[in-house]
């Protein structure tokens, strides 16, 4: 148990040492979220109350968007250079490998989440009624989601191109069912379905909460713990990708 | 042995003995690596049984006694010599002094800190293969390391790999250049899936004659060329043991 711990941040501080070596990638991972969200509060100049209503799930879905494609990339490259085979015969268990990548990435997505609310909630003067320490908490399991969906979908890729395309493929129907632009409810039965199932309807369902009502309440307990759960599933189904014999 | 729809491996029986340094010689696309694949248990198996120093192959407790180099350099391009090897060592459980002693050993004092993306080809072979000699392994897989290096570091790197066996290791060394099989304790000739030959270079020789094993490996071709016409064609996929 000692030594997978051991494995476990050493991947960890393997993946951070490429990014490392990457400070372009580092910088658009912080900086392009900001760009985006200082137009968003500019388009909405007029309507200061558009801002406040969609800032928050946009909060909350760049971490996802970013992470999901950082990840697909990297894990794509991992197998495609041979070093996943060479790390498959070694004393290295899975799990290991796919926590040191949710490990990194999620220290990424902390701090480019806390970037992000900086400039949201302090010059951009967002407004929220719930308290921003739970605001932050969704958006980092989020980030971490983002995380381990790109760590299942990339197993589908076989080259660069298609992993970027798996962005548009995978999260952008989800960016139109996820309730962003028109509520859930009142959505066609089959649309709201499909909209049920989408893991990141449960990300601005919490964060829209967070935005009209104080408090802690239930349902947003329930929305993180949804994110949670399928953050494991796909860490899981991941897992069982990384095949260590192949045809 | 089937891979992409078409069989690479057929009816393959041999042992590799402990502490020697064998040399599997053939062609390009002759199924060298399915087979190194298949003895390092990553290659999925038709038929037949692979068994590395006692254990069937592929087995969890050969992650630690067997080393494998794959023919592309599987290293991490965007981190330095150092980065990858005590990574690698800290998945091994190798203390970092062991990364000193493989960058050593491949001839890459000096250049630790480089990142791997900016160097040589022949240079990125090394930097795995030193990832592959951190464990100290008992078996050691190598897939054609000495393609594109300088005849000084080719004779170093054999040199190395002779210490290595005399130490207790047994070697698997891969190459599609012939030349290289008088520098191998014993011979492994392979041609489309089969293997032709299972001898010392000395008694390959003997055996058909030749001055050279180039002239004895196309001894044996025109040999089997004419042996296959007259018996029937063998279909059963029966992988040999490894040792």
């Amino acid at each position: 148990m000692n030594a997978s711990i051991r494995r476990t941040f050493a991947t960890a501080g393997r993946v951070l040492a490429q990014l490392r070596h990457d400070p372009r990638t580092i910088a658009l991972l912080i900086v392009v979220p900001c760009v985006l969200l200082v137009l968003l509060k500019y388009v909405f100049d007029a309507q200061p109350h558009t801002f406040d209503r969609s800032g928050a799930p946009l909060l909350g879905m760049f971490p996802l968007i970013v992470m999901f494609l950082v990840t697909s990339v990297a894990t794509l490259r991992e197998r495609s250079s041979g070093t996943l085979e060479r790390l498959l015969t070694m004393p290295l268990a899975k799990l290991d490998l796919l926590l040191g990548y949710a490990l990194a990435f999620g220290a990424l997505a902390l701090i480019q989440a806390a970037v992000a609310f900086g400039l949201t909630l302090g010059p951009l003067g967002l407004n929220v009624s719930g308290p921003t320490w739970l605001l932050f908490v969704v958006a980092l399991a989020d980030g971490v989601l983002g995380t381990a969906l790109g760590l299942f979908v990339s197993a589908f890729a076989a080259t660069e191109f298609q992993a970027v395309q798996f962005l548009p493929a995978f999260i952008l129907p989800q960016f139109l069912l996820c309730g962003l632009f028109t509520p859930r409810e009142d959505m066609q039965t089959v649309l709201r379905w499909l909209s049920d199932v989408m893991p990141l309807s449960y990300a601005v369902d919490a964060m829209n909460r967070l935005t009209t009502q104080s408090g802690v309440s239930s349902l947003v307990v329930r929305d993180l713990i949804v994110i949670v759960g399928i953050t494991v599933v796909a860490l899981a189904l991941g897992a069982v990708t990384l095949r260590r014999r192949t045809a | 042995m089937v891979r992409g729809g078409r069989p690479v491996l057929n009816d393959v029986r041999l042992t590799i003995a402990r502490g020697t340094v064998t040399g599997l010689l053939g062609p390009s696309g002759c199924g060298k690596s399915t087979l190194m694949r298949a003895i390092v248990g990553v290659q999925k198996v038709a038929g037949g049984e692979v068994r590395v120093l006692g254990r069937p192959a592929g087995d969890a407790v050969l992650r630690h006694r067997v080393g494998y180099v794959t023919q592309a350099p599987s290293v991490y391009a965007d981190l330095s010599i150092v980065e990858n090897l005590r990574y690698f060592a800290a998945i091994l459980g190798v203390p970092n002094d062991g990364v000193d002693r493989v960058i050593a050993q491949v001839g890459l004092r000096g250049r630790e800190r480089d990142l791997v993306s900016r160097l040589s080809g022949g240079q990125r072979a090394r930097v795995s293969l030193a990832a592959a000699l951190l464990g100290t392994p008992e078996l050691l897989v190598l897939d054609e390391p000495t393609v594109g290096l300088d005849p000084v570091l080719r004779t170093e790197l054999w040199e190395l790999f002779h210490t290595l066996a005399a130490a207790g290791a047994t070697l698997l060394i891969s190459s599609h250049v012939m030349d290289e099989a008088t520098r191998c304790g014993h011979l492994l000739l392979m041609r489309d899936g089969v293997i032709i030959a299972d001898d010392t270079p000395r008694a390959l020789l003997a055996r058909t004659g030749a001055t050279e094993i180039e002239a004895a490996f196309l001894a044996l071709v025109t040999k089997q060329g004419s042996d296959t016409t007259a018996s029937p064609d063998q279909s059963e996929p029966v992988k040999g043991a490894s040792r």
